[in-house]
């Protein structure tokens, strides 16, 4: 079950052990999105068992390394196709996000899975990551971004009372309401 | 009500919450509706390059005029051709927060002086006030 909280990106390469008869048997690489190399492992042989007769005990890891991405500095738009377990039945989806890096945006897909329909990490399923041009997007709050120029106002801001203070205001009693409008 | 402060690339922002409160920083590029980019530039504000949430920064009345995610030379350039830092110290926004700080810093001996001179301030006003009544 994969406890999410910041995602990171590893590369888990695996083969089945080798035996006499075959002392070469073929690696397999997959990309796994874990909080920890851990993790990442243990989701590399629940995939690999599904996909070859291969699982932990008859097999072994080679190699876990962490991909970082290669420019954090700018933001780039990603789709990212994947499964999910509903209460109802099983289902894909396609979803859009902004972020700086890939890992930011698969955070970011846990964290709303979760927010929109109660999915838990261990029932999502990564099916494929892409980053797109924004002429790709096909979700509208990704693309109203993605666009030259982009300008709004910030309407009705709501202090957040928690903030190093003890309350929303210095007082106890006051006359005037407080202001939500900043320009 | 006619909004005059947008988010938009290149608007100068005050950062209020965080390891980088009270500095200055611009918007290099926007996320989405919660969060965009900013950057001092570095060598200037000592704002680094990140992603922050509009909740934490408070928009200005000051630009820069930049194109979408400018690297910090041409930020810095255009910093200084906008003379921003000293557009920014003479507004009163700046003056209120520089005038707070120096009365969180007082030491008892400058307590002291406020109080003699508000004194000797409201003297002078209560005479002429006087002096109008009669």
């Amino acid at each position: 079950m994969t406890v999410a909280g910041k995602m990171n990106q590893y590369q888990v390469v695996g083969r089945k052990a080798a035996t006499e008869d075959h002392p070469n048997p073929e690696a397999y690489r997959m990309i796994i999105f874990a909080p920890n190399p851990v993790i990442a492992k243990s989701k590399f042989w629940y995939y690999m068992h599904q996909f070859r007769k291969m699982k932990k005990t008859t097999g072994e890891i080679l190699d876990c390394v962490q991909l970082v991405e290669k420019n954090s500095r700018i933001i780039k738009n990603y789709g990212i196709w994947l499964r999910y377990s509903s209460r109802s039945g099983t289902h894909n989806m396609y979803r859009e996000y902004r972020d700086l890096t890939l890992t930011g945006a698969v955070t970011q897909l846990y964290n709303e899975m979760a927010g929109r329909h109660r999915t838990r990490p261990r029932s999502i399923q990564i099916i494929r990551t892409a980053t797109l041009k924004a002429s790709e997007l096909k979700r509208d709050n990704g693309m109203q971004f993605a666009k030259k120029n982009v300008k709004f106002p910030l309407p009705h801001r709501v202090a957040s009372g928690k903030r190093g203070m003890k309350a929303l205001s210095s007082s106890t009693f006051t006359t005037q309401r407080p202001t939500t409008f900043f320009g | 009500m006619v909004f005059k402060r947008y988010v938009e690339v290149g608007r100068v922002v005050l950062v209020n919450y965080g390891p980088d409160a009270g500095k200055l920083a611009t918007i290099i590029d926007i996320v989405d509706q919660n969060k965009c980019l900013i950057d001092g530039p570095a060598n200037l504000t000592g704002v680094t390059r990140q992603v922050i949430p509009y909740g934490r920064i408070a928009l200005t009345d000051l630009t820069v005029k930049i194109s979408r995610n400018a690297r910090q030379k041409s930020l810095t350039a255009a910093w200084t051709e906008a003379d921003v830092l000293a557009k920014w110290e003479a507004s009163s926004w700046a003056k209120k927060m520089a005038a707070k700080k120096k009365r969180a810093s007082l030491n008892d001996f400058d307590r002291f002086k406020v109080m003699v001179a508000r004194k000797q301030k409201s003297n002078i006003i209560a005479k002429k006030m006087k002096e109008i009544a009669a």
